[in-house]
């Protein structure tokens, strides 16, 4: 009991005073975790929107495997990507594994499922009403994804942070990939499992918290943008 | 400038020839052997009861719909990929988050319009229609009225050379109604083919020169406006007419 509470007190004062190493792990987390945003929202949301907007064979059976693929283990993730670059891997040559970059590309593949399903699914109800207006008015699928995604626009900040923090909360992955190198590979999430399993709580702890927070401080944002598009535009 | 001297130059849509048309869904007939020939100049009013097919004989002229037999045949059909030289205004407004202007403007950039055409054409649209002061609203945002307004303004931007109404009205207060009208007769002033589906027999007599009378899924009649009204050649015309004018 007290061990815990002594804890939480130094983990609150990591966190107040900024820590050197705290502060390295929490920007080395954002940075990857966006990178792999980035990435992963360029690719699945015009993919999301054309599969909502086009019919074609397979349809059914394509959107079935993007919902499961939402539920993707970040550890089976890991183990793709770590087969992928390792040495003896496809794409060894490319000498990445235990880099940031890796961490980047396993993210964004664990991501861009998630983001595609629910592109998708948004896409898709709003195709429902205007998928006549815009025949009418000449647009083709392409034409028609790319409005249906403008229209979307405030909706979709929510898809992308949903995705932002799906990313920056997962273990499995970046431990696999990026092997928790200090200073080098060290996240939010792989920081909190070593130093729990050293029993350097407060560390843990305090990054904890931010990593909270974090959560917490999107969700926040999620909601105030849709509130703030609901009063705009209706 | 170029797309505009060929679309003046471009053969003309019309007449549309509907060749046996027929409807099939889930089973169930909803349109068959629909023969006729729209041509350019008088308005055509579409009339019948709930489920007689009107809105999908317009949906299957507009290409919305393709028809399970028959044929729909344009004079000079228009090519897929191109811009389209008609329009269609639907029961409620199918407006997008953008503004007034935004609105028009992405309209008329699917149409091909250049892109310094745009603003001009869209606002002297607008200004048409009495929506120019409303430009930089969110569109989403006007009254009903304002909003089919500005559904028919879009259209009627695209310079159609016909246009397909389903019952644009039928949501709106008496008002509203009146200013739909106003536009929609000042579109066929301009010289825009109007179809039109209503249910509301004022306006098909405000605005209409023609009826093609759909019964269950049939067209049983086309009279001009005056006799359709007074000297129905159909029973089944006669039977509606009576159920809606009882006083007739």
């Amino acid at each position: 009991m007290s061990t815990s509470l002594l804890a939480f007190a130094e983990a609150w004062r990591l966190v107040a005073l900024g820590d050197a190493k705290l502060v390295e792990i929490v920007v080395l987390s954002l940075r990857i975790s966006a990178g792999s945003i980035l990435v992963a929202t360029l690719l699945a949301m015009p993919l999301g929107a054309l599969i909502a907007v086009t019919r074609f064979r397979g349809q059914r059976a394509t959107i079935v495997t993007l919902n499961a693929l939402m539920g993707l283990p970040s550890v089976v993730v890991g183990l793709l990507v770590y087969l992928l670059l390792s040495r003896a891997g496809p794409l060894g040559a490319l000498g990445i594994l235990f880099t940031p970059t890796a961490m980047v590309i396993a993210q964004a593949i664990l991501v861009t499922p998630l983001l595609a399903a629910l592109t998708r699914q948004m896409i898709g109800d709003a195709w429902q009403d205007t998928r006549e207006q815009l025949q009418s008015l000449g647009a083709g699928p392409m034409a028609s994804a790319l409005a249906l995604l403008w229209d979307l626009r405030f909706s979709l900040v929510t898809i992308v942070l949903a995705g932002f923090g799906r990313a920056i909360s997962e273990v499995g992955a970046v431990m696999i990939v990026g092997g928790n190198i200090d200073g080098v590979t060290r996240v939010m999430t792989t920081a909190i499992a070593l130093e729990t399993s050293k029993g350097d709580l407060p560390l843990a702890l305090g990054l904890g918290v931010v990593l909270l927070a974090i959560v917490l401080a999107l969700n926040v944002v999620a909601h105030l943008t849709r509130e703030a598009v609901q009063r705009r535009h209706g | 400038m170029a797309e505009r001297s060929t679309r003046d130059l471009a053969p003309a849509l019309l007449p549309l020839s509907l060749v046996d048309v027929g409807w099939i869904a889930g089973g169930k007939t909803v349109l068959s052997g629909v023969t006729a020939t729209l041509e350019h100049g008088l308005r055509s009013v579409i009339l019948g009861a709930n489920g007689a097919g009107k809105s999908v004989l317009l949906r299957l002229c507009h290409g919305l719909l393709q028809p399970t037999s028959g044929e729909v045949r344009w004079n000079m059909p228009e090519v897929r990929g191109e811009p389209r030289r008609q329009a269609m205004v639907f029961q409620r407004p199918v407006l997008f988050r953008r503004s007034v202007l935004g609105n028009m403007t992405f309209a008329l950039g699917l149409a091909g319009v250049a892109s310094v055409e745009r603003r001009d054409r869209a606002l002297a649209a607008l200004e048409r229609v009495g929506l120019a002061a409303f430009a930089e609203r969110p569109a989403r945002v006007l009254s009903g009225g304002e909003q089919q307004r500005l559904a028919l303004a879009r259209a009627w931007s695209l310079q159609p050379e016909v246009l397909f109404l389903d019952e644009p009205t039928a949501n709106l207060d008496p008002g509203a109604t009146r200013e739909i009208e106003a536009v929609i007769q000042a579109i066929h002033a301009a010289g825009t083919k109007i179809v039109l589906v209503t249910h509301n027999l004022g306006q098909a007599q405000r605005l209409g020169d023609e009826v093609l009378f759909l019964d269950r899924g049939r067209l049983v009649e086309r009279t001009p406006i005056d006799r359709f009204f007074y000297r129905p050649d159909s029973a089944e015309a006669a039977a509606y007419l009576k159920g809606e004018l009882p006083w007739h």
